[in-house]
């Protein structure tokens, strides 16, 4: 790794200062995409601000909104005992990030903020319909992933919080790559209040909704139903794990699988 | 263990002490006085010549000591990596035998071939120069595919190798193949891909180089399966070091299976290096660049054929294999598919005609060579799935197949169409045992149950051979071997009666210094504890060929009980004349010397001190001290064996194959330790698993670059990915190593790939599947359900 | 900086360079050597500590980060160097090691899973190892070992 500074601020104020001023500053959460990638040498930021400090790790829920702070670590959100009763879809998707080290060390902050296109939460957030709290707004997530690793947060704007409506009829279902262990396919199948929400991570360039099957199961909320749609292998992505079509094939059965799960959880 | 501990007990490893308490001592953890740090800057081109190299900068850069290319080595007249075996054509003619400079010369050859190397006094410093270098590549055309590589027209690797063939080699009589097959009431054909591997040990490379100016002598501390075949190598041909000024230390290694017995250039730069700049330099190889840099294994491309009598007797069987050798030679690159391969082809079975042609190439890919099995796991592969292929085609039973055509027991020792000859063996009694063990009987009702949740589910065998042992030197050299391959060890009695062994193997896993001790143990009498094996350093022992080949008890072991044996003969003459009486009366055992029909007797101990101490002692007849060394040198190979089954489930919804259950039943002749020799053989299945299943070198056709580049995209085996095995042994002893041992590092690894295959062809054949090419991973089943789906919906 | 930490139960404070890991200032700074780098995409696990109680990657961690922190190596598995700890006791038991490499990172996997899990099942101790890889064994004894360790572990403690 390069040199850089390395901040640790008090306050969220604090942090948004450092991010300002500095030029080519990161924000340091989990560390687990970010540290690899300096290891690697592809990303040498000339300082790190480590939000370890601030008070955002906190879980909550209140009149229907459940709160998971941005320095909640994924073995956190997977042992919450309030997910556990109003979102356990999430709490379960936490628990199949990585492995067990990864899931002590990385946050949900970092994840949503990365958006890696075969990572779990984003995922959870587009079907959820969750919003990002950042120290300066809320985006809601279908204005936040943008594309490969690209998001609508502003240079130097910090996550401070995921919101999520509690929801029991939601859940998520992954194909693992068997290699490095992300989603080659992963769907998270929300039944909100308005109708149901589908998104897919793994299979594209950035997490997206599924329409088509959205339709289908607001008909029938079943696994029949969400196998039953098609789904085109135009620009999906396509590498030596898992072609487009395979990939298309495999988002239809975690759909099922994820249906199955949700209807179990509610 | 303050006892004997002698030959078949399990006592508790000796050298876990050091490595569950954090105190191992790899080359890594090595620090030296005023050590500096190595970089390696390595090609991003498949194939390129190099044009200038300009170093200014790096070299500018803070902390940088030096940077060197290849130009460099080449004007101080360091030589080229030298190739341990070579083979001859069927032409007559010797195998093109290119330069393999150190750090590349003129032009890469594949993707991770070493430019320039930057010493500095920081790792970070070194990397940040190796960045800093400038390359100027003209890129040309790549070839990583064997078939395009052979191709008129294509990419040359080597300007001076035609058509990029290294060699065209072949064994057998093709003449009585070819009226096998005339006779034949049926063939059986295959085309199959022995995909390329890397092996990753956990461990990965590492070297320091060092030179001691005030004494001339070198020292190179380096990741190594072999140190002294490291010296010899690396100070005769490449550095010109002579033996008695170069050292070569492998401490504790993490994992070798092959990727650690080669002499790499890692090892030649930093020791040069070392002498260059009159400081330690370190080189520690980092996971993604040991995948462009360590040794490749497999990668062959074969089509063979089987022809039957009517009754499903084996007749004849025709091979011809595409074995890859990536840019350069490795140091046993072309033994490997050659003579590593074929002559296994006979298998269990009484084929009486074969014949194997081999097309060893040349491509812009990381070389190959060995790794854990080397050639006998691809050619059983090829054997075990054409069998499996011929008793489905004839619609014979699949175990039954193979009883009808299995060396009987009483046959041995028995002569193959194919070099080499078994000593002893009884396939037959492990089949049986394995169709017991893995409850064959019950395989349909369990088929039943995974149809009814929706699942396929297969059986398969594997009933198999390997030649290990390697290896007899004088047959060894007649097939090309440019070294001996006997094993040497010392046996050091000290005056109080304590016991320290020398040898020339080395232990990376196998468990060597309790298994070794047991030997010493059980012959001498000596208590377990007082027993310490000492390997790895070619300053402490003798000489040696080191670890690889299921060698090390085999041919170790041998040299061990040998040199124990010279010990006693001594031991029984001092303690005679302590005892006053005739030799040929005095019997040693349970560790004492005592005179027949009486109780006068001297412990070990007492005679040791006798030796040491040689106040009453014949001095005219007998010197003083009680150390002997021996060296063996097998007469054959030896030839484990055995009988596997696999058993898995495929879920038709995303083509996972989950492996169900696995069972073992294996010929290693006598067993020493039985925990131990579990251990190699759980271990080895594992790794051939990994090979049915997950792992895949996986080159870019246009690019050449490898996009299985690290645990991202390499799939290695996980807990989770795999079931609890059972395992046994079925021996029989091997009539011409001194303990009746046979080895069993490889033969998990040789027998479990074409089980697991077979399983996955059973599960699959309702569909009509009649080939699944390794490894099956969920896509490629997939595709082939799907196709195979389409096919039937299309008839 | 200066940071400070509890190390294997001693108070430490050293100067580093933000830029240094956890595992280059246990092996490189400090001589602990025992937490192994076999990899560089956060895969392996060789490189197992505890922090805090927990068992992280240490390759993927900043130094910085351990300020104020308890960790534990594998060197601090047995305080005195001699005892063996239970669970080192069970994998030299059940020959749950070949070339040792990936053992430290595996006990120390194992034992943070083994501190909640007294009688675990082969299927959960499979799953909890996902991160940790060997190349050696095929896993099957390692299996047997983290079963036999988490029980002595919890010897003499009825749930």
């Amino acid at each position: 790794m390069r040199d850089f500074a390395y901040h640790k601020p008090a306050t969220i104020e604090a942090a948004a200062g450092l991010l300002a001023t500095i030029e080519d500053a990161r924000v340091l959460a989990g560390g687990m995409t970010l540290l690899p990638t300096m290891k690697q040498r592809l990303a040498a930021p000339e300082a790190l601000v480590d939000l370890a400090a601030l008070p955002l790790s906190g879980i909550a829920e209140a009149d229907g909104v459940v709160t998971i702070g941005a320095t909640a670590r994924h073995a956190d959100v997977a042992a919450s005992p309030i997910l556990a009763r109003v979102l356990p879809g999430v709490a379960a998707l936490a628990g199949g990030i990585g492995d067990p080290q990864v899931r002590h060390r990385g946050t949900i902050g970092g994840s949503v903020a990365n958006n890696d296109p075969a990572a779990d939460y984003p995922a959870a957030l587009l079907a959820l319909g969750a919003e990002v709290v950042t120290d300066r707004r809320a985006i809601v997530a279908d204005d936040f992933f943008v594309g490969l690793f690209e998001t609508a947060l502003a240079p130097g704007e910090i996550v401070t919080a995921i919101r999520f409506p509690a929801v029991r009829r939601a859940a998520y279902a992954k194909f693992r790559s068997p290699a490095s262990r992300y989603a080659l396919a992963g769907v998270f199948v929300a039944a909100l209040p308005a109708g149901v929400r589908v998104a897919v991570t793994g299979a594209g360039p950035s997490v997206f909704r599924l329409p088509a099957m959205e339709a289908a199961l607001d008909k029938s909320f079943t696994p029949e139903a969400a196998r039953a749609v098609a789904i085109d292998p135009a620009g999906l992505n396509s590498d030596i794990h898992a072609d487009a079509a395979y990939r298309a094939h495999l988002v239809g059965v975690m759909a099922g699988r994820a249906v199955a799960a949700a209807i179990a959880f509610s | 263990m303050a006892e004997v501990v002698g030959i078949g007990a399990a006592p508790r490893r000796k050298e876990d002490f050091r490595f569950v308490t954090g105190r191992g001592n790899y080359v890594a953890d090595i620090v030296r006085p005023g050590m500096a740090f190595g970089a390696f800057l390595r090609s991003v081109h498949a194939h390129a010549e190099i044009g200038a190299v300009d170093t200014a900068a790096a070299a500018a850069m803070p902390g940088v000591r030096a940077v060197f290319t290849g130009a460099d080595m080449a004007a101080d007249g360091v030589g080229g990596l030298p190739v341990g075996w070579g083979i001859v054509g069927r032409d007559g003619l010797p195998m093109k035998e290119p330069p393999h400079p150190a750090l590349a010369v003129g032009k890469v050859r594949y993707v991770g071939d070493a430019v320039a190397f930057v010493v500095a006094d920081t790792l970070e410093a070194a990397r940040a120069a190796a960045e800093a270098i400038v390359v100027d590549y003209r890129p040309l055309p790549a070839v990583v595919d064997m078939a395009a590589a052979l191709t008129p027209g294509s990419p040359l690797v080597f300007d001076d190798v035609p058509g990029n063939l290294c060699c065209d080699w072949e064994l057998g009589d093709a003449i009585a193949v070819d009226k096998a097959f005339a006779k034949a009431a049926h063939v059986a054909r295959l085309k199959l891909v022995n995909n390329r591997l890397i092996g990753n040990p956990m461990e990965p490379r590492a070297a320091i180089g060092e030179y001691n100016a005030g004494t001339g002598q070198y020292t190179l501390w380096t990741t190594s399966q072999f140190p002294h075949v490291v010296r010899l190598l690396m100070g005769e041909f490449v550095l010109h070091i002579p033996q008695h000024r170069l050292r070569v230390v492998a401490p504790d290694v993490g994992g070798g299976f092959g990727v650690k017995q080669f002499h790499y250039a890692e090892e030649a730069v930093v020791t040069w290096a070392a002498g260059k700049l009159a400081c330690p330099v370190k080189w520690v190889c980092e996971r993604s660049e040991g995948f462009i840099s360590d040794a490749h294994g497999r990668d062959h491309v074969t089509e063979a054929a089987l022809a039957l009598d009517a009754e499903g007797r084996f007749l004849g069987m025709k091979v011809e294999t595409l074995a890859n050798m990536g840019g350069y030679l490795s140091t046993f690159g072309p033994n490997i598919p050659t003579n590593l391969y074929a002559p296994l082809l006979s298998g269990v079975y009484t084929t009486p005609a074969i014949h194997c042609s081999v097309k060893v190439v040349f491509t812009n890919t990381v070389p190959v060579d060995a790794y854990r099995g080397a050639g006998r796991p691809e050619a059983t592969f090829v054997v075990e799935r054409l069998v499996d292929v011929a008793a489905i085609e004839m619609g014979i039973d699949k175990a039954e197949i193979r009883r009808r055509n299995m060396i009987p027991a009483e046959a041995y020792p028995y002569q193959t169409p194919v070099l080499v000859e078994y000593d002893s063996g009884n396939p037959r009694a492990c089949l049986d045992r394995v169709v017991e063990l893995a409850d064959v009987a019950g395989f349909p009702a369990r088929r039943e149950a995974s149809a009814k949740a929706g699942k396929y589910r297969g059986l398969g065998f594997s009933t198999y051979v390997e030649a290990c042992g390697l290896a007899p030197s004088r047959l060894a050299g007649q097939l090309g071997a440019r070294g001996g391959l006997y094993e040497s060890a010392t046996v050091r009695v000290h005056p109080t009666g304590q016991v320290t062994v020398l040898i020339g193997t080395h232990n990376h896993g196998q468990g060597h210094e309790t298994t070794f001790a047991q030997i010493v143990s059980d012959k001498l009498g000596v208590p377990f504890d007082q027993v310490d094996i000492v390997f790895g350093d070619t300053d402490k022992v003798q000489f040696g060929m080191g670890t690889y080949g299921s060698r090390s008890l085999v041919v170790g072991g041998a040299a061990l009980s040998k040199a124990s044996d010279k010990v006693i003969l001594k031991a029984r003459k001092i303690a005679a004349h302590l005892l006053e009486a005739a030799e040929q009366d005095v019997v040693f055992e349970n560790g004492k010397a005592s005179v027949a029909g009486t109780d006068r007797a001297k412990t070990f101990a007492e005679i040791a001190g006798a030796a040491y101490v040689p106040h009453n002692y014949p001095l005219e007849t007998l010197e003083p001290g009680l150390e002997e060394q021996a060296y063996y040198d097998p007469v054959n190979f030896t030839y484990p064996g055995g009988a596997h089954v696999a058993e898995v489930e495929i879920d038709p919804e995303t083509g996972v194959v989950t492996l169900a259950a696995y069972t073992a039943v294996d010929d290693v002749g006598t067993v020493i330790n039985p925990m131990i020799v579990e251990g190699q053989i759980h271990g080895g299945i594992i790794q051939g698993v990994g090979q049915a299943l997950f792992e895949h070198g996986v080159y870019d056709p246009d690019s050449g670059q490898l996009l299985s580049g690290s645990f991202m995209d390499y799939c290695m085996p996980r807990a989770d990915d795999l079931p609890k095995m059972t395992t046994t042994t079925q021996s029989t002893q091997c009539a011409h190593t001194p303990m009746g041992v046979k080895g069993c590092g490889e033969c998990g690894t040789i027998g479990s790939p074409a089980a697991v295959i077979n399983a996955v062809v059973d599960a699959l054949a309702p569909l009509g599947v009649k080939h699944v090419d390794m490894p099956a991973s969920p896509g490629r089943i997939w595709h082939l359900m799907r196709n195979a789906g389409l096919a039937q919906a299309a008839e | 900086m200066d940071i400070s930490f509890t190390l294997n139960g001693r108070e430490t404070a050293v100067d580093v360079p933000p830029a240094t890991l956890l595992v280059e200032l246990l092996r490189e700074r400090l001589g602990l050597t025992g937490t192994h780098v076999g990899c560089d995409t956060s895969q392996c696990g060789a490189c197992v500590v505890h922090v805090d109680g927990r068992s992280v990657k240490s390759c993927t961690m900043l130094a910085v980060s351990a300020d104020g922190c308890a960790v534990t190596t594998v060197e601090g598995l047995s305080p005195d160097g001699r005892t063996l700890h239970p669970m080192q006791q069970a994998f030299r038991d059940c020959h749950g090691l070949q070339c040792g490499f990936c053992t430290p990172g595996m006990m120390m996997s194992a034992t943070d899973f083994a501190a909640s899990h007294p009688a675990p099942t082969e299927a959960e101790v499979r799953h909890w190892l996902e991160g940790n890889i060997c190349r050696c064994t095929g896993y099957q004894n390692i299996v047997k070992s983290v079963i036999a360790g988490a029980a002595a572990m919890h010897q003499g403690t009825e749930a």
